[in-house]
């Protein structure tokens, strides 16, 4: 959903200040595109022996969702600036406004078709990449893309609807809880393709997501308090001077 | 030759993200439970879950320690 989103403010943006017409033939282009890859990609992860396939998909989500989880607490602790899809949305309206007009192609506005091809790719691509991981892992793709489908037409519903970014999504948070499951399920999996066995089997899932929320939410404190002491001595040489 | 190293650069920030500290410590990690798990024969779930959260703190506090 998160990716919905800020795939959805992007073509938005590009649509309403430049032409529609060129950026939803840049977003079906590369719907086009993430479809090839997803069956191309899906079916050749079907046939990899289930505990190579863990080790590797397990290593890969446990870096995206430590990345995630990296991201959410600097931005919850003021480190790094809030993902603002207002502002993100007014950013892409003024440079789509300052772009000059280029026919290409057969495309009447290549500016307009190329930002929108690669917002919804981007976007796309990792909304592809834990859609089959998660599915191959469970060898139930069905549900996952069920869940993504349904996740994506919500947001594009939604958005065209208001015709405008949706600002009110609490992202930061969403992100947070993306980066816990991708973290947690990335552990679990890829600690069982090296061979471990979990106490308690898939149940270890309960108690590692958990842990793992409250390892990065203690993180959060962690750094306040940090900030709120590197400050400290500043407003205390401020009342001497 | 241009594009090659653009489509690697987007792999490598797609995968690896901003710190490729926490993607190497994610492999050394991984290469130790295997280890421990195989050569050892110790059942190690605990390691991955104890250098998740070793990377995840070592990678905030470098990005937040104002000494440097």
């Amino acid at each position: 959903m998160v990716e919905a989103v800020e795939a959805l403010t992007i073509v938005l943006a590009t649509g309403i200040t430049r032409e529609w017409k060129s950026t939803f033939q840049g977003m079906a282009a590369a719907l086009v595109v993430l479809a090839v890859i997803t069956a191309a990609v899906g079916p050749a992860i079907g046939h990899l022996p289930l505990t190579g396939l863990r080790l590797v998909v397990g290593a890969l989500l446990l870096i995206f969702g430590l990345q995630w989880l990296r991201k959410a607490v600097l931005r919850a602790t003021g480190y790094k600036a809030l993902h603002d899809e207002a502002s993100a949305y007014l950013r892409e309206v003024a440079a789509a406004e300052a772009a000059t007009r280029q026919s290409r192609r057969g495309v009447s506005d290549w500016y307009s078709f190329t930002l929108a091809f690669k917002g919804v790719l981007l976007e796309g691509l990792e909304v592809v990449f834990i859609v089959i991981t998660f599915g191959d892992n469970q060898r139930d793709i069905g549900a996952a893309v069920i869940g993504a489908a349904a996740a994506i037409i919500v947001v594009t519903i939604t958005g065209i609807a208001v015709k405008a970014p949706l600002t009110k999504v609490p992202e930061n948070w969403m992100k947070f809880a993306v980066g816990v499951m991708l973290t947690s399920f990335g552990t679990f999996w890829g600690a069982e393709g090296a061979g471990v066995a979990w106490p308690g089997n898939d149940a270890a899932l309960l108690v590692l997501v958990p842990v793992v929320a409250l390892v990065a939410a203690a993180y959060i404190f962690w750094l306040r308090s940090r900030k709120v002491a590197a400050a400290a001595p500043a407003k205390e040489s401020e009342v001497v001077a | 030759m241009k594009q090659l190293k653009a489509f690697g650069a987007f792999w490598y920030d797609f995968i690896v993200g901003d710190d490729w500290h926490v993607a190497a410590l994610v492999v050394i990690g991984l290469v130790a439970t295997e280890l421990l798990t195989h050569a050892a024969k110790v059942n190690a779930w605990w390691l991955l879950p104890v250098i998740a959260a070793v990377a995840l703190a070592w990678s905030l506090h470098r990005v937040t320690d104002f000494r440097k």
